[in-house]
């Protein structure tokens, strides 16, 4: 049966669309424009002509479309840019492997109703999402644990800040998140004991049930998290910035290489230094702003190739955020 | 029947006139003081499921918990580093942040207050806007009836929200940027002087940056987050439309209710129960304003946004370690700062709770 659609009806259907797509847009559109002022030339850049697409001069000194690639080969050429990478490609993954490796055995031992004392090692978890101990009392907390880390390499331990490479500290000492933890456990809670019982029967220790039944069973659950979890990682900044600061700029994070970038190289966020940027040559490297762009962009390409595969996954990671029922 | 008489448990010797105790009373005498040996014994037998708590304890005790110990050097004074070195100075820290000294305010005092209230301002109109944008946005998704066409825009307003603080603010930065002239305005600055035919208060904002004026800064630090969260946040809402039954809508068609009834004897009672325990949520969560991106939108104390984005926690992160060569840091009274405000959230992350608890009997945590 069709039914007629309302006047009333169709309206609101004209608004939602209208409004959507206009969000939808706004929120793609900077991403856009960052491609777009990437491969533009310095002048389109200076004079702001780009909107959307990349503008060059022709030969007549008018601007039009076309692809410039100094900035790009301008950012390769930075030894910090793939150092900075490189770490941020190091943090991500053992973070995340090491991030998730704790989580979910304290998640798996959590879910377990014959845990002595389950609700107190609940409440411990779920007291760090109450009240934290706040930026400058953690800060305090890292120096102490890049004190202990030195003292351990065997370095002066004054010296924590130039002589521990402090993208190990990065790597065991960030990246927490009770509420992913929270979330795998009630993955784990929703296995079927019968299942276990079977695996136990067979006579299987309790690391062989919880590789061999549990995770199997939560698989998407796992894959949001690890998504999750990687994700805030390759996006950390302020805590690799405080703790290393500029001593120790060999482990900085391509984040951090990034806002250096802007400060010293651009006068956007009016920490412009000439000194450091007496060396940039704008006519053979592009607008340093272009840079910046191809920085972004540079950064942005990882989380949108996993992007996808997140997609699948995180309607259901959310829809069981910390709420139980 | 039995009943329990003395001599079950206490024998009495004739002979010498003493009770002694009975075999039972032993075996449950026995069975108390082996309660303790059997939890061991249980603990022991299941070492493997208790070794698994071990490293996820280890990690939180030594960098969640283990901060809240330096939170002891609010009560305290004095220059060293070391906790134990320093003198006990009970709230004397946090009266002089919260109360004028000896009759004067001074500055710092002066900008925690302003740091507190800027944090409940940008936390409430973070609220005030960022909390009904997902649900609308969840009603206006529901409308879309193409399967690819709703793909298309899901992807599009979910994807802010996995880019990082650096890339959101550089970009923010940079499309908001002013200049001397027209001609070195950012593409959205250009737009929005366009649009509102030169305002004068906009083109004097934009001399520098839009987001560097104090005038702008809140309206577009709200917006900017409203574009990283609204499309994720609407995720949930989503949902619970979504799950409403078809027949409901049928039933009120045939009742004659036209879309806006539907929206108001349907789809609103349907999703209340969500929308009420994420309110609560969110009111839980709301003096958390993100430092970092405060932190990234306020790159100088000489700019005239400071004074309407400094939030508590970047008030402390600058006490402590002053951006502005000269200052001398504070790092006990930036400690006593962050307290306050992290003691007063949870108080509402825990009073929120208790709401949930009360009005749905569903517990969040």
């Amino acid at each position: 049966m069709k039914r007629k659609v309302e006047v009333s009806e169709l309206i609101f259907r004209i608004i939602a669309y209208v409004i959507l797509i206009i969000f939808a847009i706004m929120c793609i559109y900077p991403f856009l424009y960052a491609i777009g002022g990437a491969f533009s030339s310095a002048k389109a850049i200076e004079g702001d002509s780009v909107v959307l697409w990349p503008m060059i001069e022709n030969d007549a000194g008018k601007l039009v479309f076309g692809f410039e690639f100094k900035a790009f080969a301008y950012a390769a050429t930075r030894n910090q840019f793939w150092i900075s990478y490189s770490n941020t490609l190091f943090v991500t993954i053992l973070g995340t492997v090491w991030t998730l490796g704790y989580s979910i055995l304290g998640a798996y031992a959590l879910s377990k109703k014959r845990l002595l004392g389950r609700h107190g090692w609940n409440f411990f978890l779920v007291f760090t999402m109450w009240f934290s101990a706040g930026v400058v009392a953690t800060f305090y907390n890292y120096q102490a644990t890049g004190k202990v880390f030195a003292s351990i390499a065997g370095v002066d331990t004054s010296l924590w800040r130039q002589e521990v490479d402090l993208k190990w500290l990065v790597v065991i000492a960030m990246g927490m998140n009770a509420t992913n933890i929270i979330l795998l456990r009630n993955a784990f809670e929703g296995v079927p004991s019968e299942i276990e019982e079977a695996a136990r029967i067979d006579g299987a220790t309790e690391l062989q049930v919880l590789m061999n039944v549990f995770i199997p069973m939560s698989k998407a659950t796992i894959a949001t998290v690890a998504l999750f979890f990687g994700i805030s990682r390759w996006n950390g900044y302020f805590w690799a910035y405080r703790i290393m600061g500029t001593d120790q700029k060999e482990s900085w994070p391509v984040q951090v290489f990034i806002r250096d970038f802007i400060s010293h190289y651009t006068n956007l966020t009016g920490e412009y230094d000439a000194e450091v940027a007496r060396g940039y040559d704008v006519a053979a490297n592009g607008s340093a702003t272009s840079v910046v762009y191809s920085l972004v962009i540079c950064a942005i390409i990882p989380i949108l190739i996993i992007y996808p595969f997140i997609q699948k996954y995180f309607a259901k990671g959310v829809n069981m955020g910390g709420v139980k029922e | 029947m039995f009943k329990l008489k003395y001599d079950d448990f206490l024998i009495y010797d004739e002979a010498t006139g003493t009770y002694s105790m009975a075999a039972d009373q032993k075996v449950r005498d026995e069975t108390e003081r082996k309660r303790w040996k059997t939890t061991g014994f249980t603990i022991l037998k299941d070492w493997r499921l208790y070794l698994m708590l071990v490293p996820m304890l280890f990690v939180y005790i030594c960098w969640k918990y283990l901060p809240l110990y330096e939170l002891v050097s609010a009560f305290q004074v004095g220059d060293s580093s070391e906790v134990a070195e320093r003198f006990w100075y009970g709230f004397e820290n946090f009266k002089s942040l919260l109360a004028p000294t000896n009759g004067v305010w001074s500055s710092t005092a002066m900008d925690f207050w302003r740091a507190f209230r800027n944090t409940f301002a940008i936390a409430f109109y973070g609220l005030l806007f960022g909390f009904p944008v997902p649900i609308i946005l969840a009603l206006f998704f529901n409308e879309v009836r193409s399967n690819l066409a709703r793909s298309v825009m899901q992807v599009c307003v979910y994807l802010p929200k996995f880019m990082s603080t650096v890339v959101v603010t550089s970009l923010a930065i940079v499309i908001f940027r002013g200049g001397a002239s027209a001609s070195n305005y950012g593409v959205v600055t250009k737009f929005l002087v366009w649009i509102s035919g030169n305002n004068p208060n906009i083109v004097a904002a934009a001399g520098n940056n839009l987001l560097f004026s104090a005038r702008y800064f809140r309206a577009l630090y709200v917006i900017t987050e409203l574009w990283e969260h609204a499309g994720y946040d609407s995720i949930v809402f989503f949902a619970a439309v979504i799950a409403i039954s078809p027949t409901s809508y049928e039933a009120a068609q045939i009742d004659g209710a036209g879309k806006m009834a539907q929206m108001r004897y349907v789809v609103i009672p349907s999703i209340l129960s969500t929308v009420i325990i994420m309110l609560i949520m969110r009111i839980g969560g709301l003096l958390s304003v993100s430092y970092e991106k405060i932190y990234l939108l306020t790159p100088s104390e000489s700019f005239s946004n400071y004074a309407v984005a400094d939030v508590v926690s970047t008030f402390a992160n600058n006490l402590q370690s002053p951006r502005l060569a000269g200052n001398t840091p504070q790092p006990l009274l930036a400690v006593a700062a962050e307290m306050i405000n992290n003691v007063i959230g949870m108080i509402l992350v825990l009073g929120a709770n208790t709401i949930a608890r009360k009005a749905s009997n569903v517990s969040l945590y």
